[in-house]
Order: C-alpha cells, then structure tokens, then sequence
C-alpha cells in the first residue's frame, strides 16, 4: 500500500484552468474531439478544392472569385491555370488521405472510445498523446503554408512520384518549395501517426479492465488496435522516405534520381537514383494507408449495426479474424498499383494473387453483415442509416478492385477514372459513411445531447444518392479509357463524356452543399440539441455505461469489471432486449 | 423508412447496372492481336462483378425491407448454417472464382509481357518528354544513334541528343512526332524517359507502359486496323500532362514504305 | 471497511502494473517501428547498390572504436542496475553509486557522439560529403539517423538520473528498465549498422 500507490491509481490529475483543459489536454477524450475538429477542417477544405476541380474540369474558363488572392500566379484574373489544377489535386488528396482518412476514424474515434470501451481511465501515454494530436496539427499547418508560399503547392499529386518530385524547381511550379513543405509535412506526420500507434497498442494491451479479455473487446476497438499495428509499421516505412527524398531536393543526393535527365532544358547534377524506390517505398506505405483508412469504419460499423439490429452479429470472431487477415494481407500487396511501372513483370503476378485473397475476407466480413440482418430488428435512425449504407458502398467500391487486380486488366484500366472511382467509393465514400454514422452515434455521449434526427436523415439521403450519382459514373469513364489527372479533356475522343463529367460536377456540388447540413447539425446540437441519458440506445458497450458527456477520468475512479462479450443483445429472460457488458447478469454465453 | 432505403438500394443498384448491361459505355474498338485476351477477361470479370455487386445490393434491400420497422417484440431469428456457411461460401465460391480469373488472366498477362517479340519485328524508339511523344527509327543501317542528354537542342529539333557530326549510326535515324507503323507487323517498341515519369497508352491498342528515367523497357505489339488513334500520357508528369499526346498512325505497307522514304529524304 | 482498503489498494496496486506493463509494451512497440524504419534504410540500400555508380566506402577507424565505447556503455548500464536494485527498489546504501555507474553511461554515449562526428570530420577531410556518391549517401543518412536517435536515449538517461537523484521513494523501477532496453536496442542497432556499412558500402 503506501502513499505512492494513490497517485498511480490516476493517470493524471484533473485537469485545471483553460489550456490545460482545451488546449494542450492530456485527456483522451479531449484529445480525440481535437482530432475530429482538424478532420472537420481538413474534409472542408478537401471538398472546397474538390469543388473547384470539377468546375474547372467542365467549364475551364470559370472566374472564381477571390481565387486570385489566395494564388496570383496560379490563378490570374480568378481562372485556374493547368498546373494549379495540379496543385488543388494535390492538395486535395493529401489532405483527404492523409488528415480526414486518417485522423477521423482511427485518431479521433479511437482516441475517444478506445480506452473507455476496455474499462481505462485514459491512454497509456497521455503525455504522448497530446503530443501526438499536436504533431499532426504541426503537419497540417506545414502542409497548409504551401498554398500562401509564391510558388503555390506541389503539382506532383499526393504520390509525389520521383524523379518529378525529386529534382526541385525545374520540374515546374510548386516544385520548388511546395514539395519540400509536402515532404517535411508528411514526415511530421509520421512521426506524429506513429505515436498515437504506439499508445494504441500498449493500452489495448496492458489497461484492459477486469474480465475484459481480448475476444471480449468490441470490434470497433479490435478495428482500432489491427489498424494501429498496421500503422505502426507503414509509416515507419513512409518517414526514411521522406527524408529520403528530402535530401534529394534539398542535399544533392539521388536515391531516387538517375543521370542523365534533362528537364527545363538543364541536364539535372544527379545519377544512379530510382524512380521506381521511391515507388516500392511509397506504396510499401500506401497500400496498408488504404486499409487504415478502412478498418476502423468497418469496426464502427459493426459495432453500430449490432446495436440497431437489436441481436449480435452472426459471429464477431469471425469479422475479428477478417479484420486480422486483411491486415496482415494488405502488407503483400503493394506492388499492384505499380503493376505497369516497369518492374519484373512476374512479378506483377506474385502481387496480384494476394491482392485478389483479399476478396475473401472481404467478401467473409459482408457476407457475415447481410446475414446477421435476417431475423434482425431493425432500428432506423442516422447512425444505422450511415451503418447500413456503407455496406452498400463497401460493395460497390471493392468489386471495382477486383478488376484491377489483375495485371492484365489493368494494362487497360490503370490511371483511368476507374481507379478513381474505385478508391472514392470505398475511402471517400464507404469509409466516411463509417465516420458519419460514429458521429450520429456518440454524439450524445460525447455532448450529453442528440444531433437533429430530421437534419441526419435528410443529411443521409442527399450523401447516399449523391455519392453514387458522382462516383458510380467514375467508372463507366475508365471504361472507355477517361485519363486521370487531367485539367479539362481538350482533345476529340473525350467530347462525347462531357455531358456525363457535367452531371457529376452537379452532383458534386450538391452533395457537397449537403455536408453544411451535417456540420450545422453538429455546431447547433452542441448547444442546443435535446438532451440524452446516458444509453440513448440502449447499447452494451461500457461506453454506455458512464455519464453522458463522461468525467475527465471516465468511470469516476471506479474501476469497473466486465463479465461477458459486449454484445448481449436479444438475451432471452433479460430485461429489456440487452444487457450491459458489465452486468453480472446471467447471459446465454454464445457458441464462438 | 428502412423499407424506403431498400427501395432506394434497388433502384440505385439497377439504375447503376443498366448502361453495362445496355453496354452504353463500351469499350473502343481492338486494333491489337492480343487485346482480345484482355477483352475478355474484363468482360468475365463484369459478369462475376455485376453478379457480385447487383446480388449484394438486392440481398441488403430485401433484408431491410423485411426486419425493419418490425412490431415491438418481434421474434429474432438467426440466419439458417449461421457464420460457418457463410465463411465456407466465401473461401469456396468467392475464393476459387477469384483466383480462378487469377490463374486464366495471366494469359492475357502473359502475352503482353512474357513472349519475347520477333526477330524480324520492326523497331522504333519512343522518347517521352515534358511534354510530347517523339519516336525515333533506325534508318536503312538498322541501328539506333547514342543518345547523348548533354546534346539535346529543343530549338533545333535534336530531341533525342543525336551527336550527328560524329556518330554514323545516328545519321540515318528518322525523328517523328507521329508514330507511324505498317498494319499487321509487330512493332518492338524501347521506351526512353527524358526527364521524368510518363506514360504510353493507346487504348484502342490495348497497351500501357510507363516510361521510368533511368530504365530500359520495351512493349511490343501487333496493329492490326488502319487509322489514327490517341497516344496519351498518362503518368502524371507536370502542368503539361493534359495535353501531352500525340498519334499512332497505322498504314498499309505501301504507304508506310513511301512515308519512311520521304521522312528519309528530309 | 478494512476489506475495501484492501481492495482499493489491490485495485491500485493492479492500476501502477497496468501502467508498468504498459510503458514495458511502449517501449517495444517503439524499438520496433524504429527498426521498421531501418529496414526500410537497408531496402534502399540494397535497392541503389543494383547501379552502376556504386562505389566502394573505406570506414574511418575511429568508428571501430566508437562502437566498443557504445557496447561499453551498456555494460555500465547494467553494472548501474545491479548496484541500484535489489528486486524492485533501490538500495540507500549503494544508490549513489549506482547513479555513478549511470552517469558513466551516459559520458560515453556523449563519447560514443562526439566519436561520430570525428568520422563524419574524418570522411569531409577526404572531400566525402553527403552527396558525394551513393556509398557516402547512405553512411551520412544512416549514421545520423542512429545518432539522432541516440540523442533521444541521451535525454532519457538525464532524465533517468534526476528522478533518482531527487527521489527515491516514488520510484518507478519499470522507468529504469524502459530507459536500459531502449539504450541496449541502440547499442544492438549500431553494430547492425557497422555490419551493414562494412559490408556493403
């Protein structure tokens, strides 16, 4: 016993005055809303770009007001040049990826409920973690100054593919200081990922509750650990590059550049580099990123879809053991998206099976979702919309990845708008779907009131139709060979699809305007929604458990122990159709 | 509203479906030997899709429709075989089917990459700069000039850094904006990247390559239909991408003889 | 009432092991990203060496001897335990020698630094700089990188032997343990990165 044991019981002290408080918080539920605001910014910002893309695209001559100012170079007179199109995608695609995908599900949802849903009083590292948050803030920031720096962002497309990226100024606008923000950016970034993993890690591993074994976690909080794992080792791999690549631009080396180039008619002073390194390192990197981006809404999603079914799934093992498969797959596959780029082409083939295995457990995951629905009770509200609606997307989004799989395929379908709307559908649209219904979900947890139910659906319903109205076409312009990464189609053969670009530009933009309707849901309920008990939906989880919003250390520093699986739902003899993870209830123990 | 989300996941997946199934998006014609095989395979790979997608999207509506807005107290049931079936299912049918298409793709695949051109196919050299094609042919010596970067002169049309005042071989060697082939003869086509990552496709050809700095690569192809067709870039590779194309010009023999004479003449 | 302190304590007693498992995992989740980076170095490596303009790296000497200072240091590290500790706490009688054996520690990794920058001295004295050549690239890269990280574990140790120095009562053994695994990992990354230097550049 003695004194010393009394402090350790808490991770830290309350907090106390405003900056300890708001600013440079050590609590994680604090830490994770922080995440979920840079996300909100970041999404909003992607999608202004977005936007200003796909105008561009149909009717290039558009002056957009005020464009001029914040690029004179870029945008004389309001009209966007070619290579800041380039920029804006570039932009736009970093962001996305790297500061929505990333942050919102994993970071924010994850800081928030990972360590109350294992019964803890914060993260293993709360110290860490507010460094980790502030680290990613650096990056955006960083990456941020490359739209005020004269020579605007980078147009080398969030890939950043060397010798392009490599070389510096002569490669064309933005490619002096915008890349070098881009990889310094990136690489804080990394650092800052890799330690939110690290802390995900321990915790999960080292401050699970009493009778809180692994298998009794929540599949959103296994989505969450698998993609810090996964984490752990991608942008372990993404930092030396670059710093790799930096010193390229910046010191003179060439590990990515060969001789003898001659760009802006200046033989470049490097030999020897490797364009295709900087490939193998990028997407050594890049594929798991996709499935970081999609685990934890695959996680959230069960975990939602379970408590609107009112019944467990047909197995949360199984989706488990999925979640751990596409996991360790998604480490073999990299090199299909470099299929064409002039690596062995055996071995294009040794990547593109495991790439395909990868249809199993995602086929298992769906297959296990459509079959829990049977029999279900279903609730429909927001959340369950969102939830359901993704599995709609996650379909549509992956079978297009089974045409790219193959090498052959795409021989003809690389860099075409089919890839496009592949990896919209199942990160832009599906993987968002899961942070949308997170959202609609936790919100009276984590403010103690309800988001506007009539402002969620029609929210749901414009998104829903939206996205499918602006991506699902993606597809059909790949099919007849639509190139990406084009500012307008100034040519013939692409004439006859401008109608179609136009109804997707539309599109676009209406969807887009829908999202307002989320984020005044968002602003007007934290104030002023209907107030929520603490299990508004009568869920199991020990979320459910505490206060709504909770104390700074979660259980009020009780330490709360868990008796069965979290998802005891139509429990025959209980009361009411559930009982609480941690209720000592007697439960029908379930076969798996 | 569950049962109006089911309605609208039906009419979302057929309306989705109808311009494959009406083929109103297809794709442009094959001028290739072996485009075919890549035809094919993508048209395999619809069906199994479309099945896959249009089944899933009807599967989810139809629970919806039955299990939500159930009366209160309605009996929960549990899917008949529950999570065995489905997980047998998915490694049995999904799995063999997809590595299925694996193993028959790699034909296709196989083609394209595996089978070494012919002796007597005709070869000529595709340069990809920032930003335009230009290919090169070896002239009546049959060989190709060094390419020397140091030498390259935009202004004087020397794209290649051809040095012709002291190397023979370049001097017979036809530069042309245009790639000009004769119909029905394999073209063994060198990829040289001059400053950075581009891209060759022709999408009637049924050929993608990128051209990496620093690498030697190499296609090679059968034209097998007179006309012009786009070449495009498609590796991003600076403000100029979007316009970086240039044209496959596939003639009969004749005409391609007597346009390799009149290039020659210049 | 007794038996709810008793359990409060035991409930304590399992929090502060949590916390001690949890700084044990950390610690090796960390030492294992790092190493993932330094493959992925060793990749690149491997992946440049295939060129025509990989040359041949003459090793300064002085990096022979700064890797026994390193090893060295580990050695003092864990003199350094055995002295502080019996079981988990610390022994007042031999403590301030303990921390002697720390503070030894931590002059060689200075050592250990102050012997990499000799041979970055050394190879610029020869005009071998980052650029150079490839070889020179990695050498530059790689050592710095180690170094850096070094540095890191530097901090840690100062860290380690204030919260010594100023008390010994709320010592936490497990802050020891992380700081001696971290510092062994580097002692370990190193000869790994002379092998690979001596071997390949």
């Amino acid at each position: 016993m003695g004194e010393g044991s009394v402090q350790q019981a808490h991770v830290h002290a309350p907090p106390e005055g405003f900056i300890r408080k708001y600013v440079f918080s050590l609590d994680h539920k604090v830490i994770g809303k922080q995440y979920f605001a840079l996300a909100l910014v970041a999404v909003f910002t992607g999608m202004i770009l977005s936007w200003l893309m796909r105008i561009h695209m149909v009717w290039p001559n558009t002056k957009f007001p005020g464009l001029e100012l914040l690029s004179k170079v870029g945008a004389p007179g309001g009209i966007m040049t070619p290579e800041y199109y380039l920029s804006l995608l570039t932009m736009h695609g970093t962001l996305m990826v790297f500061f929505v995908l990333t942050n919102a599900p994993f970071a924010a949802f994850g800081n928030y409920f990972l360590p109350i849903q294992i019964g803890a009083e914060d993260m293993a590292f709360p110290r860490f973690n507010m460094m980790s948050f502030w680290t990613t803030f650096l990056a955006w920031f960083v990456l941020m100054l490359a739209f005020v720096i004269p020579d605007g962002p980078p147009i080398a497309g969030w890939t950043e593919y060397a010798p392009l990226s490599a070389v510096g100024k002569d490669a064309g606008p933005g490619m002096a200081w915008g890349a070098s923000l881009w990889g310094l950016s990136i690489a804080i970034f990394c650092i800052a990922s890799l330690l939110g993993a690290l802390n995900f890690i321990a915790t999960t591993l080292d401050l699970r509750a009493k009778g809180m074994t692994l298998m009794r976690m929540p599949i959103c909080t296994w989505a969450w650990f698998i993609t810090s794992c996964i984490a752990l080792l991608a942008f372990a791999v993404l930092l030396p590059a670059c710093i790799l690549l930096i010193l390229d631009r910046h010191a003179g080396t060439s590990f990515f550049i060969p001789g003898g180039l001659v760009i802006s008619d200046r033989l470049q002073p490097h030999s020897g580099g490797s364009p295709l390194l900087w490939q193998h390192l990028f997407w050594f990197f890049g594929h798991p990123e996709v499935y970081i981006a999609i685990l934890p809404s695959i996680g959230i999603v069960s975990h939602i879809l379970i408590n609107s079914m009112r019944k467990p799934l047909l197995s949360s093992k199984v989706i488990i053991y999925s979640m751990m498969s596409i996991g360790f797959l998604s480490y073999m596959v990299w090199g299909h998206h470099m299929f064409l780029s002039g690596m062995n082409p055996m071995s294009a083939l040794a990547f593109s099976f495991p790439t395909l295995t990868i249809t199993i457990p995602a086929t298992v995951m769906t297959l296990i979702w459509l079959g829990s629905l049977y029999g279900a009770n279903i609730q429909i509200n927001s959340a369950s919309l969102f939830a359901l609606g993704f599995i709609s997307m996650f379909v549509a989004g992956g079978v297009s990845g089974f045409f790219l799989a193959q090498p052959a395929i795409d021989i003809y379908l690389h860099a075409t708008y089919f890839v496009v709307g592949h990896f919209h559908m199942v990160m832009g649209v599906a993987s968002l779907f899961g942070v949308f219904a997170a959202t609609y979900f936790w919100f009276p947890k984590m403010t103690g009131r309800f988001m506007n139910e009539g402002l969620g659906k029609l929210h749901f319903w414009i998104t829903f139709v939206g996205t499918y109205c602006i991506f699902m076409p993606f597809h059909y312009l790949g099919l007849i060979g639509n190139v990406r990464r084009y500012q307008s189609f100034v040519d013939d053969y692409m004439a006859p699809y401008i109608p179609l670009h136009k109804f997707i530009t539309i599109s676009a933009l209406i969807t887009g305007a829908a999202q307002l309707i989320f984020l005044y849901n968002l602003i007007y309920s934290r104030f002023k929604g209907k107030l929520a008990p603490d299990n508004p939906w009568n869920a199991t989880s020990l979320e459910w458990s505490i206060p709504s919003p909770p104390p700074w250390n979660n259980f009020g520093g009780k330490h709360p122990v868990v008796y069965h699986d979290p998802y005891q739902y139509g429990v025959k003899g209980s009361k009411g159709d559930f009982v609480m993870q941690d209720s000592p209830e007697q439960v029908i123990v379930s076969g798996d | 509203m569950g049962k109006l989300f089911a309605v609208a996941l039906v009419i979302i997946a057929l309306v989705s479906a109808y311009p494959i199934l009406m083929n109103k998006y297809p794709l442009p014609e094959d001028i290739s030997t072996h485009g075919h095989q890549i035809d094919e395979q993508l048209h395999d790979t619809m069906i199994e899709a479309g099945i896959a997608f249009v089944g899933a999207q009807l599967v989810l509506a139809f629970f919806l429709f039955s299990y939500s807005g159930r009366k209160p107290g309605s009996r929960l049931k549990s899917f008949p075989g529950g999570a065995k079936v489905l997980v047998m299912f998915a490694f049995v049918i999904v799995g063999l089917e997809v590595l299925a298409l694996g193993v028959v793709g790699q034909k296709a695949w196989a083609t394209v990459y595996f089978t070494p051109p012919k002796a007597d196919a005709l070869e000529i050299q595709a340069q990809a700069e920032q930003f335009a094609f230009y290919f090169r042919y070896p002239g009546p010596d049959g060989k190709f000039g060094s390419i020397h970067p140091d030498k390259i002169d935009e202004g004087n049309q020397n794209y290649f850094g051809l040095d012709l005042a002291n190397d023979v071989e370049a001097r017979d060697d036809i530069v042309s904006g245009e790639l000009v082939v004769p119909v029905n003869r394999e073209i063994h086509m060198f990829l040289h990247g001059k400053d950075v990552g581009h891209s060759f496709y022709v999408r009637e050809l049924r050929i993608q390559q990128d051209f990496v700095p620093g690498l030697d690569l190499s296609v090679h192809f059968t034209p097998t239909k007179i006309g012009r067709y786009e070449i495009v870039c498609t590796q991003l590779c600076g403000l100029g991408h979007y316009n970086m194309k240039a044209y496959l010009n596939v003639m009969s023999l004749t005409d391609f003889e007597k346009w390799l004479k009149d290039q020659s003449a210049q | 009432m007794i038996s709810s302190i008793a359990s409060t304590a035991s409930v304590q007693a399992r929090s502060s092991l949590g916390m001690d498992r949890a700084s044990r995992s950390g610690i090796w989740v960390g030492i294992f990203a790092i190493t993932m980076s330094f493959v992925a170095f060793t990749s690149a490596l491997f992946v440049r060496q295939g060129t025509t303009d990989w040359g041949h790296l003459i090793l300064p000497s002085v990096l022979y001897v700064n890797t026994v200072v390193l090893l060295f240091s580990s050695a003092t590290f864990e003199i350094s335990r055995r002295t502080l500790f019996t079981g988990q706490m610390i022994q007042p009688g031999t403590a301030r020698r303990g921390i002697g054996w720390l503070m030894l520690t931590l002059v060689l990794g200075l050592a250990f630094c102050l012997g990499q920058y000799l041979a970055w001295q050394n190879l610029r004295a020869q005009g071998i700089y980052l650029a150079t050549n490839p070889n020179s690239s990695f050498f530059y890269v790689l050592t710095s990188i180690h170094v850096l990280h070094l540095l890191a574990g530097i901090v840690a140790l100062v860290r380690l032997i204030g919260c010594l120095i100023a008390s010994h009562a709320t010592f936490r053994r497990s802050l020891f343990d992380n700081t001696a695994i971290y510092w062994h990992f580097l002692g370990v990354l190193w000869v790994y990165l002379l092998l690979l230097c001596r071997l390949k550049l």
